[in-house]
C-alpha cells in the first residue's frame, strides 16, 4: 500500500523543488512550458477536440446512410466527410492521445523521472501537432477538405484526377504531422532507456511503458515509408514525376506498397498502447501481479515487430502471385499468437485475482471482448479468397473499428477515468461512470455489429448511397440508431469527467492502491513529482510498502533531493543504476516560435509559392539556432 | 459439411427476408463454385469464431463470479505457475487454429477461387472500368455494351479486367471474389453461374464521387440464348424509322452526343461514354443508376448531373422538342 508523502516532514524541502521547478502561470506560462504534464495536459484537451470533429463526421455519415437515397451531405461533402474522419481518428486522436497524452503525462511519473529526456523537443512536438491539426482542418473549413480516403489511393489521389488542393492538404499535413511524432517518440525511447528510477533494471519496467517503447520503435520505422510516398505524390502532383503513372512507367501499386508498409504497423501503434494501458489497470483492480509478464512483454515487443511483415495483407485484391499472398497471410496468421498471449495473461490475472469491477476495469473488460471479436475477424481476413470476397466491404469496417474503438479507444477512455484522479485530484462519479460504460458499449456493439452482416450482404465500403431495393436498409438504420447511442455513451462520460473536475470529493494519492510510481506522489502531482527519486525493487514499485517507506524517509533528511537546479538523474539503459546527473533545461518560448515558423513553410508550400517556402525555411533554421544559441539556463 | 452450411445458409435467408432483404448481391447466397468454397469457409470459420469467443467470455464471467470468494486479497500476490494457462491458451490452441484455417483457406479454397492460366475458359468477356460505368467487350466479335454483361450459364468465363482511369475492383460475389482493375495491369478472375439469373455486381475499390452508382449486371442465360444475344449486340444499330426517330439521329450525331457516345453503324464513334448501339435492349442506365424506362431516360438525357453528380456527361442546352426526339431515336436502339 501506498504511503503517502506526509505535507509536514518534508515540506521545507519540497519548496526548495517548489521554487526551481514551478512554472509561470497564465497563457504565456502554457505557451513555453517544457513540464510533460503541461504538454500532456495540452495533448489531452487538444486531441479530445479532435477526437469530438471526428465524432461529429461520424454522425454525420450514419445520418446520411440511415436511409436509402439520403441527402444529409452531397457526394463531395460525404467523400470529404469519410476521409476526414480516417485522419482525424487516426492521426490527430488516437496516436496522439496516446503517446501525447498518456505517454507524456504518465511515462516519467512511471519511470520515477522528473520530466522527459528531451522537454523541448517535447514542447515542439506539441505546437507542431496543434499546427499539423490546424493546417488540416482548415481544407475543411474551406470545403476542399481530401477527399480520396485516408489511404489515397494513386491515380485517383493524382493531379489529373483530384485536381483541388485537397490532396495536397492531406500530403503536407501529414508529412508536418509525422515531424511531431517522430519527435514525440524518440524522446519516449531516450527517456525509458536513460531516466528510469535507479533500481528499476528493463525488466523491472511496468508493462505499461514496455507497450510505449514497443509503439516508439514502430513509429520510428513505420513513418519513413509514409513520408516517402507523400514526398513522391506531392513530386508527382506538383512538379510533374512520374512515379506512380503507370502511363509513363511508375506504378500505382507502389503507393499501395509504401503507404500500407506504414499502415499496416501503424494498426498495431493504435492498439498497443491500448495494451499498455490495460496492463496498467487489470493489476490494480485484481490486485494481483500480471500473469505471465516475461511473455507479456515480449508479446509487446513481438506485435509491434511482425506488425511490418503484414502489410500486404491489404492487397490481397491487387492481383498480385498467389505465393506472395500465402506468405503475408501465413505473416498475419503469427500475430495472433502474441495478442493471444496477451488475451489470456489479462483474464487469467482476472480469475486468479479478486477483481473490483469499477468503471476503469469496466471499459478493460469490454476492449478484452472487443478486442477478440475484432480479433477473430481479422484472423478470417488471413483467409486468402474470404479476404479477396469482404476487402473493401462493410465487413472491413466493422472488424476494424472493433479493434480501433473497440480495441484502441475503450483502454483510452477507461485510462482516463483510471488517471482522472491523479490529473485533477478529484473522484470522478463511480454510478454515472458505469452508466456510461454500459450505454457505450451498447453503442458501439449496435454500430459494429450490424456492419458485418451487411458486408456480407454485398455493400461496398465508402458509398454515399444506396438503393432502397438493396437490402441494406434495415441494418443500415440499427447502425445509425447505434452511433446515436454511442455518442450518448460519450456525451455522459464527458459531463461526469467536467462535474467531477469541480465538485468531484478529493482523491487523494492512491485512490485505487494503483501498483505504479505514479500512485505513490500526491494527486495532481507537484511540478517536480518526485521529491527524492525513488528506489525501485520490482515491477510493482508502489506495492513494495518498504522502498516507499524508505523515500519518505530519505526525504525527511534530505538525502537526494537534487534541488541544485533541474536536476534528475540518468541511470544505464538495461540495469538501471545511477550513471550521472542531469540538468534538464527549463521553460522556453522556442518551440512554440519554431513550430509556427514551420507551419508558415507548409502553408507556402501548399499555395505554391516556394521562394516564401525557402524563407521560412530560413526564419526555422534562425529559430532553431537562436534555440540552441544558449546552453539551457541553469545548467552547470 | 455442407449440411450444415447449407442449414445456416438457410437461416440466414430466412431472416433477411423477414428484414426485407434481398440477396443479389450477396456473399451468402453463393451461384458458383468457388463462391459457395468460400460461403462454406465463413460459415466453418464463424463457427470455430463463436466457440473462442464464447469460451473467452465465460472465463470473464468465472472472474466475475469468483471476484468474493473467501479470503483476503493479498496485494500483489505472485502468479505461480501460472505461465502454462497463458501457453496453453494463448499459444498452443490458437497454433493448431490458425494453422487449419491456413491450410484450408489458402490451399484447398484457393484452388477453385484462383483464376489460373491452366484452366480452360470457354468464354472470355473484357470489363474495362472507367468513372463510374463498366465498359463490357466480346473480343473476336464486335459486341460491345456497357455494366450488362451476358455471359452462357454453367460455363467457365475468363473476365479479363482492365482499368481507363483510377483504380475500380470488379465485384460479383455471388460468383466470384473480387478483383482490382489497375492501370497499366491485366488482371483476370473466373467466373461462373450455375444456374439461369441476373447477377448484381459493383465497384469495391473507392473510385472517386459516383463510387456508389458504379454497379453491373451479370445476365447468365442457356448457350443458345447468349448466343443469340451476342450476334445481336455485334450487329450495327438499326436505322430509325419514322421522322421523330430520324430527326433525333440527326441531332444526336450534329450535338456534343456523338463525341462522347459510339453506335455503331452511324459517324458517332466516341469512346468516352458507354457504346449506345443497342441501349435500349438494356434494363438500366448510368450504371444501375436508374432502370431504363423512358420517362427515366428522358430525365437523364435533360438533366444527368441531378441524377448521378459529376458524372462525365454534361447536360446540353437544347429545346424540349430535340430531347424528346433524341430519346425517341434512344428508344428504338433495339
Amino acid at each position: 500500500m501506498a504511503v503517502e508523502a506526509g505535507p509536514n516532514p518534508v515540506q521545507p524541502r519540497s519548496e526548495l523543488l517548489e521554487r526551481v521547478w514551478t512554472e509561470r502561470r497564465g497563457v504565456f506560462g502554457w505557451l513555453t512550458t517544457t513540464d510533460h504534464k503541461r504538454i500532456g495536459i495540452l495533448y489531452f484537451v487538444t486531441t479530445i477536440l479532435f477526437f469530438a470533429a471526428g465524432g461529429v463526421e461520424a454522425v454525420l455519415m450514419r445520418t446520411q446512410l440511415a436511409k436509402p437515397e439520403g441527402t444529409v451531405l452531397s457526394p463531395e461533402a460525404y467523400d470529404q466527410v469519410f476521409t476526414m474522419h480516417g485522419i482525424t481518428m487516426i492521426f490527430f486522436f488516437v496516436i496522439p492521445m496516446t503517446t501525447g497524452a498518456f505517454g507524456n503525462y504518465l511515462l516519467p511519473l512511471m519511470i520515477g523521472a522528473r520530466d522527459m529526456a528531451f522537454p523541448r523537443m517535447n514542447a515542439l512536438s506539441y505546437w507542431i501537432f496543434l499546427g499539423s491539426g490546424l493546417f488540416v482542418y482548415t481544407s475543411l473549413v474551406i470545403g476542399k477538405a481530401p477527399n480520396a480516403g485516408w489511404f489515397d489511393y494513386v491515380p485517383l489521389g493524382n493531379k489529373t484526377y483530384s485536381p483541388g488542393p485537397n490532396i495536397d492538404f492531406y500530403a503536407l499535413g501529414l508529412l508536418f504531422n509525422g515531424i511531431s511524432t517522430l519527435l514525440a517518440v524518440i524522446n519516449f525511447i531516450v527517456t525509458m532507456f536513460k531516466l528510469r528510477a535507479p533500481g528499476m533494471s528493463l525488466n523491472r519496467m511496468p508493462l505499461f511503458c514496455y507497450a510505449f517503447l514497443a509503439v516508439s520503435f514502430a513509429l520510428v520505422f513505420a513513418l519513413p515509408p509514409l513520408n516517402t510516398a507523400l514526398v513522391f505524390l506531392e513530386l508527382d502532383r506538383r512538379i510533374g514525376t512520374h512515379f506512380y503513372d503507370a502511363a509513363q512507367g511508375g506504378d500505382p501499386v507502389l503507393w499501395q506498397h509504401l503507404f500500407w508498409l506504414f499502415g499496416h504497423p501503424e494498426v498495431y501503434i493504435i492498439v498497443l498502447p491500448a495494451f499498455g494501458i490495460a496492463t496498467a489497470i487489470i493489476p490494480t483492480f485484481a490486485k494481483r501481479h500480471m500473469v505471465a509478464f516475461p511473455l507479456v512483454a515480449l508479446s509487446e515487443v513481438l506485435v509491434a515487430f511482425l506488425g511490418f511483415g503484414v502489410w500486404v495483407h491489404h492487397m490481397f485484391a491487387v492481383g498480385l502471385p498467389t505465393v506472395t499472398t500465402i506468405y503475408f497471410a501465413a505473416a498475419s496468421l503469427i500475430i495472433v499468437i502474441p495478442s493471444a498471449v496477451q488475451i489470456f495473461a489479462w483474464i487469467t490475472t482476472l480469475v486468479m485475482g479478486r477483481p473490483e469491477f469499477k468503471t476503469p476495469l469496466l471499459f478493460i473488460i469490454g476492449f478484452i471482448l472487443w478486442f477478440i471479436l475484432g480479433g477473430l475477424s481479422g484472423i478470417m481476413f488471413a483467409a486468402i479468397p474470404f479476404d479477396q470476397q469482404t476487402t473493401d466491404t462493410y465487413f472491413v469496417v466493422a472488424h476494424f473499428h472493433f479493434i480501433i474503438f473497440g480495441a484502441a479507444v475503450f483502454p483510452i477512455l477507461g485510462g482516463i477515468y483510471f488517471w482522472f484522479p491523479k490529473l485533477t485530484g478529484r473522484m470522478y462519479h463511480e454510478r454515472w461512470g458505469q452508466v456510461s460504460f454500459w450505454v457505450t458499449l451498447v453503442g458501439t456493439g449496435l454500430t459494429f455489429f450490424p456492419m458485418h452482416i451487411v458486408g456480407l450482404l454485398g455493400m461496398p465500403r465508402r458509398q454515399y448511397t444506396y438503393a432502397p431495393d438493396r437490402g441494406w436498409t434495415g441494418l443500415n438504420l440499427l447502425e445509425t440508431v447505434g452511433s446515436y447511442i454511442l455518442t450518448a455513451g460519450l456525451l455522459i462520460m464527458a459531463a461526469n469527467l467536467i462535474w467531477s473536475r469541480f465538485r468531484g470529493p478529493a482523491s487523494g494519492p492512491d485512490p485505487f492502491r494503483g501498483d505504479t510510481l505514479e500512485w505513490s506522489i500526491p494527486s495532481p502531482p507537484p511540478a517536480y513529482n518526485f521529491v527524492v527519486i525513488p528506489t525501485v525493487s520490482s515491477a510493482y514499485a508502489n506495492w513494495d510498502t518498504e522502498d516507499r517507506a524508505q523515500d519518505v524517509r530519505r526525504a525527511q533528511r534530505g538525502e537526494g533531493l537534487l534541488a541544485a537546479g533541474h536536476e534528475t538523474p540518468a541511470s544505464t539503459p538495461m540495469d538501471g543504476r545511477f550513471d550521472e546527473l542531469l540538468q534538464m533545461p527549463s521553460n522556453s518560448p522556442w518551440p512554440p516560435l519554431l513550430a509556427l515558423t514551420l507551419l508558415l513553410v507548409f502553408v507556402f508550400l501548399l499555395t505554391g509559392h516556394v521562394a516564401t517556402a525557402i524563407v521560412c525555411g530560413g526564419a526555422a533554421a534562425a529559430v532553431l539556432g537562436a534555440w540552441h544559441w544558449r546552453e539551457p539556463e541553469g545548467a552547470a | 459439411m455442407r449440411r450444415r452450411a447449407l442449414r445456416a445458409g438457410l437461416l440466414l435467408t430466412a431472416l433477411t427476408t423477414l428484414a426485407g432483404c434481398n440477396n443479389s448481391q450477396s456473399v451468402l447466397s453463393p451461384r458458383s463454385e468457388p463462391a459457395r468454397d468460400i460461403s462454406t469457409l465463413w460459415w466453418w470459420m464463424l463457427l470455430a469464431a463463436t466457440i473462442v469467443f464464447v469460451g473467452s467470455l465465460s472465463f470473464i464471467v468465472l472472474a466475475f463470479v469468483l471476484r468474493r470468494r473467501r479470503g483476503a486479497p493479498v496485494i500483489g500476490e505472485r502468479e505461480g505457475t501460472l505461465n502454462l494457462v497463458v501457453i496453453l491458451f494463448g499459444i498452443a490452441i490458437p497454433l493448431v487454429a490458425v494453422i487449419a484455417v491456413f491450410a484450408v483457406a489458402n490451399f484447398v479454397v484457393v484452388a477453385s477461387t484462383d483464376a489460373r492460366p491452366d484452366r480452360p475458359r470457354d468464354v472470355t468477356v473484357k470489363v474495362v472500368g472507367r468513372q463510374w460505368w463498366w465498359e463490357i467487350d466480346y473480343p473476336g466479335t464486335s459486341a460491345v455494351t456497357a455494366n450488362e454483361m451476358h455471359i452462357p450459364v454453367r460455363t467457365h468465363v475468363d473476365v479479363q479486367v482492365r482499368s481507363a482511369d483510377v483504380i475500380h475492383s470488379f465485384w460479383v460475389p455471388r460468383l466470384n471474389r473480387k478483383i482490382d482493375l489497375i492501370p497499366g495491369e491485366h488482371n483476370h478472375v473466373g467466373i461462373y453461374a450455375d444456374r439461369p439469373g441476373r447477377y448484381e455486381g459493383q465497384c469495391a475499390e473507392y473510385c472517386g464521387l459516383q463510387h456508389a452508382n458504379m454497379r453491373l449486371y451479370v445476365i447468365a442465360e442457356p448457350m443458345s440464348r447468349y448466343r443469340a444475344w451476342l450476334r445481336r449486340e455485334a450487329a450495327p444499330a438499326a436505322a430509325p424509322t419514322g421522322a421523330t426517330a430520324q430527326r433525333g439521329e440527326r441531332l444526336f450525331l450534329r450535338n456534343a452526343c456523338a463525341s462522347c457516345h459510339q453506335i455503331r453503324g452511324t459517324s458517332a464513334d466516341g469512346r468516352v461514354g458507354p457504346d449506345l448501339t443497342h441501349l435500349a435492349e438494356r434494363s438500366s442506365l448510368a450504371a444501375l443508376t436508374i432502370s431504363n424506362t423512358p420517362s427515366n431516360l428522358a430525365r437523364w438525357v435533360r438533366n444527368p448531373q441531378h441524377i448521378k453528380p459529376g458524372n462525365r456527361m454534361p447536360g446540353l442546352h437544347l429545346g424540349d422538342r430535340d430531347f424528346t426526339d433524341i430519346v425517341t431515336y434512344l428508344r428504338g436502339l433495339r
